[in-house]
């Protein structure tokens, strides 16, 4: 393989990994700008350390953007705790006041020849493939720094962004926490801007620990997530702007990791869109059969005896769409739940025992309305008409205790208690 | 009588307003005991004072007759509940499993025997089956009882807990009650933020009343008495709240602190 290819994909894969780790929690404190402001803030000190060292200097720049993000945060903290000044309005006074600062020097070593190679666009976009040997060395010491560092303090930052007032209660040494985690968080945006630039370093920073967060509900498997998230971003980004020409890398990896993001908010289970959508569609079929099952055991109530319904009867006595109607029979046909008597349907004793439940929960929920919440007997029907798919058997319980085995609904109606 | 808590003519302000006046008064041991007042009459940040959450203006507390940073394993503190994020990536068991963390096992793995506490402390509040459950799919009763499972797995002498019967239902309550009976009879001292009435008659054995100042401390018998409840919840203080609008708009210094270096020396 290419040795400049394999440096640039190395190097860009530990430094989005390890990043994005420190990153999941400036997320879950909900601090998300954090890390694009900082990333703002570097300039200067990387343009002092250009001015110093030269260009080749990787150690310096991260050493002068270090100090520089290191000043911008606590600037950041000192203007929130001494002013009245709100949070946002802090962070965007000190990322403006440092990025023009920092533009200001630019401008001038520009002028002064030595920084013609440097360039603010490395700075700005990243330029993952003028890594070094050396920068690999560098990088693979500072993602271990990263790792090291939020393992070591793995209980000090749950608790940091889960509780901090219980934090310091119990006595956790929170200047210690604070600045290992603005440490952390600076040196991870440092050696981001390598590849990715300033521009896109809230990206490398967030979208990993978003997207892994919609797939995990516990913290550990959420950091090895978001660290694998943004690896394999890496990679692929790095592939996608090798193959193409003239394609720089940062952007790249962005887009891929903003991809997985928003694949992740769709196809998700439990949180993404398509299962929450395909859950609403279960619970709407759900709801079609059990009232088909109510206005069967209904009309058995009211006759006194078992009877059979056509489609036809059924739809005159209660609006269902025809499609939707049709496939709640069949698949109650197959949970056994009514007996089809060549195009006339009526229940069977599992069936009749389901639909005396439904009709037992919607009076059981008018009577709580009315005796409990004061409600007027003629407004609470529409209600009931929800409540009765979403009760559920223990709540059925509470309700029943409460009432104290109620034996009619505020309309006089029976309650259908099962007769055994 | 031995003292649990001791409060020294407390001043504390928030956003340089101040919330408590020249507060003074000391708390029993073993009983439970409810700090009640209105909204805004400064409970909460008492019990932020106490535990060393908020600094004060002047004036200084103690706990067992020593300074918090002294006795902090013997202290256990129940933040209010809509205070954190119940989104959080955890379950049942890790929140509970903080109440072990210490400053002196930060960088330490959690241990079995930490592991045993915080399954005890579950057990005691009926939460067992619910050890791995995500805190977002919990109701605000269950939320509540994690978070005291959690002060009971510090295996604390004194609990501070604010407002731990706000939102819950019957049940959680019931069980907060017993709960609260069973550490009064094994000498705990429990310290609750309490805003209702009506009911902290029922709940608690000694009363502390605060309206931005002391209006009084004692056995409830002696501070349940109408005028006394009248002067807490009858209205605003009108002088007092003028006069902290004048502090906080005018930049006035409240007082200085010297007023704790100056405390004579107990050693």
């Amino acid at each position: 393989m290419d040795p400049v290819f394999l440096k640039v994909l190395v190097g860009t894969t530990l430094l989005a990994a390890s990043s994005s780790v420190v990153g999941a929690f400036s997320y879950l404190k909900g601090q998300s700008l954090i890390g694009d402001a900082i990333a703002h803030a570097l300039l200067p000190g990387v343009v002092l350390a250009f001015i110093l060292g030269g260009i080749r200097n990787s150690s310096l720049l991260i050493f002068g953007a270090l100090i520089s993000g290191l000043l911008a945060h606590y600037g950041i903290g000192y203007i929130e705790n001494k002013t009245k000044l709100k949070n946002d309005t802090a962070v965007s006074l000190v990322l403006s006041t440092f990025f023009g600062f920092g533009i200001m020097l630019m401008s001038y070593i520009q002028r002064t020849g030595i920084g013609q190679q440097a360039g603010l666009e490395r700075f700005l976009l990243g330029k993952a493939a003028a890594i070094t040997m050396q920068d690999i060395y560098i990088f693979t010491v500072l993602a271990l720094l990263l790792i090291i560092g939020v393992g070591l303090f793995y209980k000090g930052f749950q608790l940091m962004t889960f509780n901090e007032d219980f934090a310091q209660a119990i006595g956790l040494p929170m200047p210690l926490i604070r600045c290992a985690f603005t440490v952390l968080t600076v040196l991870a945006i440092t050696i981001g801007i390598q590849t990715v630039g300033v521009v896109l370093m809230a990206a490398l920073l967030i979208t990993p620990s978003a997207t892994a967060r919609v797939w995990t509900n516990s913290l550990p498997s959420m950091l090895v997530l978001t660290a694998s998230f943004a690896g394999v971003a890496a990679v692929l980004g790095t592939y996608i702007s090798s193959a193409l020409s003239k394609m720089p890398t940062g952007p790249w990896v962005v887009l891929v990791m903003a991809f997985f993001g928003f694949s992740s908010l769709l196809f998700a289970p439990k949180r993404g869109w398509f299962s929450k959508q395909k859950q609403a569609n279960a619970n709407q079929r759900k709801t079609i059969r059990e009232n088909v099952l109510k206005l069967l055991f209904q009309q058995e109530e009211h006759r006194g005896l078992p009877i059979v319904l056509s489609v036809d009867e059924i739809q005159r006595k209660r609006v269902i769409r025809l499609d939707r109607l049709t496939s709640a029979l069949k698949e109650l046909k197959k949970r056994l739940l009514i007996i089809d008597y060549g195009g006339c349907y009526g229940l069977t004793e599992l069936g009749r025992s389901e639909g005396r439940r439904v009709v037992r929960l919607h009076r059981l929920w008018e009577l709580y309305l009315t005796e409990r919440l004061g409600m007027a007997a003629d407004h609470i029907h529409p209600q009931a008409e929800t409540m009765e798919h979403v009760i559920t058997p223990e709540i059925e319980e509470l309700l029943v205790k409460e009432l104290g085995n109620p034996e009619v609904d505020p309309h006089k109606s029976p309650i259908p208690y099962e007769e055994d | 009588m031995e003292k649990s808590i001791e409060v020294h003519n407390l001043t504390v302000s928030y956003h340089s307003k101040p919330v408590l006046w020249d507060v003074d008064f000391s708390l029993p041991m073993g009983k439970i005991i409810g700090i009640v007042g209105p909204n805004g009459s400064g409970k909460t940040t008492m019990l932020k004072t106490i535990m060393g959450l908020m600094k004060p203006d002047s004036g200084y507390t103690e706990i067992f007759g020593q300074p918090l940073d002294k006795v902090r394993s013997r202290v256990s503190y129940v933040p209010q509940r809509e205070s954190v994020d119940w989104d959080f990536p955890a379950d049942v068991m890790d929140v509970v499993l903080m109440g072990r963390y210490r400053k002196n096992n930060l960088f330490r793995r959690i241990s079995k025997d930490d592991k045993r506490i915080a399954t005890e402390a579950l057990e005691k509040v009926n939460l067992l089956e619910f050890a791995h459950r995500q805190i977002s799919q919990l109701s605000g009763g269950q939320q509540q009882r994690v978070f005291i499972a959690r002060s009971l797995a510090q295996q604390a002498d004194i609990y501070l807990m604010d407002e731990p019967f706000v939102g819950v239902d019957a049940a959680t309550e019931d069980a907060i009650l017993q709960l609260l009976q069973e550490m009064k009879n094994q000498g705990k001292t429990v310290v609750i933020v309490h805003h209702d009435l009506q009911t902290a008659n029922e709940y608690f054995d000694h009363i502390v009343l605060l309206n931005t100042r002391l209006v009084a401390a004692g056995p409830k018998n002696e501070v349940f008495t109408k005028d006394l409840l009248q002067e807490a919840y009858g209205g605003r203080l009108t002088v007092l709240s003028k006069l902290g609008d004048l502090i906080s708009t005018e930049e006035f210094p409240l007082r200085e602190p010297e007023f704790k270096e100056n405390k004579p020396d107990k050693e």
